[in-house]
């Protein structure tokens, strides 16, 4: 079971490689935008995964609440941001 | 039980696999919104029903499925924001190129 845990975890941060990509080259700043945001969620999950790969999903599963929250308002207030700016130039 | 997590967490990094996909593949900021909104959505949340199984009935199962929930609400939330602002500014959608096409 653990070792699946670890497979999966360490798929999911080579999979993050690829948004890190999107990030670096994307034409506007909303491809930049989408990468954090999607590497915001799929951080919540590995977090989870770490949690079953040590069998203590019960300390991890808080520090994953927390961070989806964290990321969450990170992302919605920087499309804010942007989406506000060409408004008021 | 160890069976079920397993095909959960495969057909989890499988969609997760196919949004990251979309990410490199599609062409415009819109696209690739769309390809991570309802793919990396769907990855996200069958990850944590395999994650949720393997930890039996107890109060850590309600606590993922809490971050399930909060998950389902709030990506597509942030992507609709997304896309919402690079509408207000103007970001053109792709089109087909003229001399590819016919």
């Amino acid at each position: 079971m653990s070792t699946l845990f670890l497979v999966a975890a360490v798929t999911l941060l080579a999979l993050a490689l690829v948004y890190v990509h999107r990030i670096v080259v994307g034409p506007t700043v909303f491809d930049r935008l989408l990468g954090v945001n999607a590497i915001g969620t799929k951080t919540t999950v590995v977090l989870l995964l770490t949690g079953g790969v040590f069998g203590r999903v019960e300390m991890f599963v808080d520090i994953a609440l927390g961070y989806a929250l964290l990321s969450f308002i990170g992302s919605l207030a920087a499309a804010r941001y942007f989406e506000r700016t060409e408004r008021r130039p | 039980m160890s069976l079920l997590v397993g095909l959960a967490l495969l057909a989890g990094v499988f969609f997760q696999a196919v949004a990251a996909l979309g990410v490199v593949r599609m062409p415009d900021v819109y696209t690739r919104l769309h390809a991570v909104s309802k793919a990396e959505t769907l990855g996200m949340l069958l990850t944590l029903v395999g994650i949720g199984l393997s930890t039996g009935l107890s109060l850590t199962t309600v606590k993922v499925a809490f971050v399930a929930s909060f998950l389902l609400l709030a990506t597509p939330t942030a992507t609709h924001a997304i896309t919402r602002a690079a509408l207000r500014l103007g970001v053109p959608p792709w089109q087909r190129p003229r001399e590819a096409g016919r």
